[in-house]
């Protein structure tokens, strides 16, 4: 486990979302720098994943900003976010089960390219070498042909983790990337996501506070829609706060 | 050990219904004119016709998950632009008639796109649903009053078509003409929903929140497919008004938007000839029925389309067509395989 260097990739400050009867978030301050990983943990209905979507811009924030590589991203739609350089992987599986594990990859690569250029379907030829070794880094090659509806729950996953990496984002998020895996497949996971660290950051929100412990250099501890504790994974760990409050067993 | 694509490609691969039917329907088109009398030749105009409304639903729809319930606006449109131009401007030729015909469905389309789809959220399907049926409504209305495009009577007694000093004559002349036009939508049609701006609507369509956070702008590649939608409905309504020899508010209105829906359900949405099944089998079953129950056939037909709509919501075509070539493939086939893809490292799920 490394850290990454000082850089601020994101930074969200004083970020709330607030639904007509409840405020899922309230004032959190939250920061990723270059090549870390970083965790997002709390019990449930803390405000883990609506701080994701806030993020990632499937919400936008009632109050607060968002910063990514030295832009304010508040209001930008997730196209503008996904071409800036961000990419998120859902919590539920949101491949698409009809098409082939091989157009999934592709859908995921070819949106940079032109109307045109899609239409003339030159892209397929462009990116073939680019989608076979993908898929070959998820251990997916072999069922290239194949509806992604057949493939197993851990082996969705990774097709999302690797649709989400295919055009190198700067800042992956990850929305419970080990649910309803095996410890098998769990262990496999921190395996793929390991190397990606020379390239990418990386934002998790995790359930499984072993895999999180085991991956992340960072941490963050939300309890009611605000932070609670946040430093590098061993200030964490040992934090009296974070122990009476919530993480006793950490 | 791991499966090669190569491997997994030819055990995947499928015997395809579609080219089959395709074939089927069009050496029955060609020989239709010289088996039958000029009266079914006439019918099997109107559904070759017809045939391209349906089409142009089954794109907006069938592949870019666009409901709209207002095909009839943009068919309509067109054919009171082109009847306009040949009464008032005396210009009849099919070669400026046409293309004006499409320039008028896309800019309808044009202009529905900026009220209905484009805002900063994902517009519903109702509510993309309810807007071209409110637009189809509200344009019919206003043709009923208009005098000026004739009011409730619409524009009777069209020229025929001319192409150079020759008249395309209703008949086998005028079948012929629209079988030519409809094959090259149809082929255009086929090979842009096989291309990867296919592949993208086909995304877009199963899953229209996973592509933004790919970074494809959505609203443009549905605004893509809505516009060609309506330029492919307005070459429609161009050549039914000329064929009637008639444009009236009945062309432009709710009850032609809802046929064009009915037509795809029935014959099977998303593989473009399940629309021209549609019509083809709609339009005569509603013959028949009509020959037999003078006044009570709608009802029938209106049970029959409800039986299947209810219980074969893929239509008759879902009987012929597995699903997964109805979702389609994207050259898949002609490039898995073709080149060995890297060896990845041993799967550590298997022993």
């Amino acid at each position: 486990m490394t850290g990454g260097s000082d850089k601020r990739i994101l930074s969200a400050c004083g970020v709330r979302k607030a639904y007509a009867t409840l405020t899922a978030l309230d004032g959190v301050d939250l920061v990723v720098t270059e090549g870390s990983f970083h965790g997002l943990i709390g019990p449930n209905g803390s405000g883990k994943t609506t701080l994701l979507k806030c993020i990632a811009g499937a919400e936008l924030p009632s109050d607060g900003t968002v910063t990514f590589l030295g832009r304010d991203i508040t209001a930008a739609t997730p196209a503008e976010r996904a071409r800036a350089g961000m990419s998120l992987k859902f919590q539920i599986t949101s491949i698409v089960p009809n098409l082939t594990v091989y157009d999934n990859m592709l859908l995921s690569l070819q949106a940079e390219h032109s109307m045109a250029a899609l239409m003339f379907s030159r892209t397929r030829d462009v990116l073939h070498d680019r989608v076979t070794a993908l898929l070959a880094q998820f251990y997916l090659d072999g069922r290239a042909s194949e509806p992604a509806g057949t493939l197993s729950h851990g082996q969705q996953q990774w097709l999302e983790i690797a649709m989400a990496l295919s055009r190198d984002p700067q800042l992956l998020l990850l929305d419970e990337p080990t649910a309803g895996m095996s410890a098998q497949e769990r262990r496999a996971t921190g395996d793929l996501l390991g190397p990606i660290r020379e390239r990418c950051s990386l934002l998790i929100v995790e359930h499984d506070l072993d895999f999180i412990k085991e991956i992340c250099d960072t941490l963050t501890v939300l309890d009611q829609g605000r932070v609670v504790e946040s430093g590098s994974t061993r200030v964490v760990q040992g934090s009296k706060k974070v122990k009476e409050a919530y993480l006793a067993d950490v | 050990m791991i499966r090669s694509a190569s491997s997994a490609d030819t055990s995947g691969r499928q015997r395809r219904a579609i080219p089959w039917i395709e074939a089927l329907l069009l050496a029955a088109f060609a020989v239709l004119p010289v088996l039958v009398d000029d009266f079914w030749v006439l019918f099997a105009t109107r559904v070759l016709i017809v045939g391209l409304l349906a089409l142009s639903f089954d794109l907006v729809w069938g592949y870019a998950g666009i409901l709209s319930f207002g095909q009839a606006l943009f068919f309509g449109m067109a054919g009171y632009s082109c009847a306009l131009l040949a009464t008032k401007l005396e210009i009849t030729s099919i070669l400026v008639l046409l293309p004006a015909a499409v320039v008028v469905g896309f800019l309808v389309a044009l202009i529905m796109n900026f009220l209905i789809l484009f805002g900063k959220r994902i517009p519903t399907p109702i509510f993309i649903a309810l807007g071209t049926l409110t637009g189809s409504y509200v344009v019919e209305r206003l043709a009923r009053g208009w005098s000026y495009v004739g009011g409730q009577n619409g524009i009777p007694s069209l020229p025929r078509l001319t192409i150079g000093s020759y008249e395309i004559v209703e008949g086998r002349v005028f079948y012929y003409a629209a079988l030519a036009i409809l094959l090259l939508v149809y082929v255009g049609l086929r090979w842009l929903s096989r291309s990867q701006f296919g592949l993208v609507l086909a995304g877009i369509r199963l899953r229209e929140p996973r592509m933004a956070f790919f970074g494809y702008r959505v609203q443009s590649y549905k605004a893509v497919a809505f516009a060609l939608g309506g330029m492919i409905a307005g070459l429609s309504g161009c050549l039914y008004a000329f064929h009637e020899g008639y444009v009236g508010p009945g062309q432009l209105g709710p009850v032609l938007s809802t046929q064009a829906v009915l037509y795809v359900l029935f014959g099977g949405v998303g593989t473009l000839v399940g629309a021209l099944l549609g019509v083809g089998i709609v339009d005569l079953f509603s013959y028949v029925l009509s020959q037999q129950w003078e006044t009570g056939w709608p009802i029938v037909l209106g049970l029959l389309l409800l039986v299947v709509v209810m219980f074969r919501p893929k239509g008759l075509i879902g009987f012929l067509v597995p699903e997964r070539e109805r979702v389609g493939s994207f050259g898949s086939r002609s490039l898995i395989g073709k080149r060995q893809p890297p060896v990845g490292a041993t799967d550590p799920l298997r022993p």
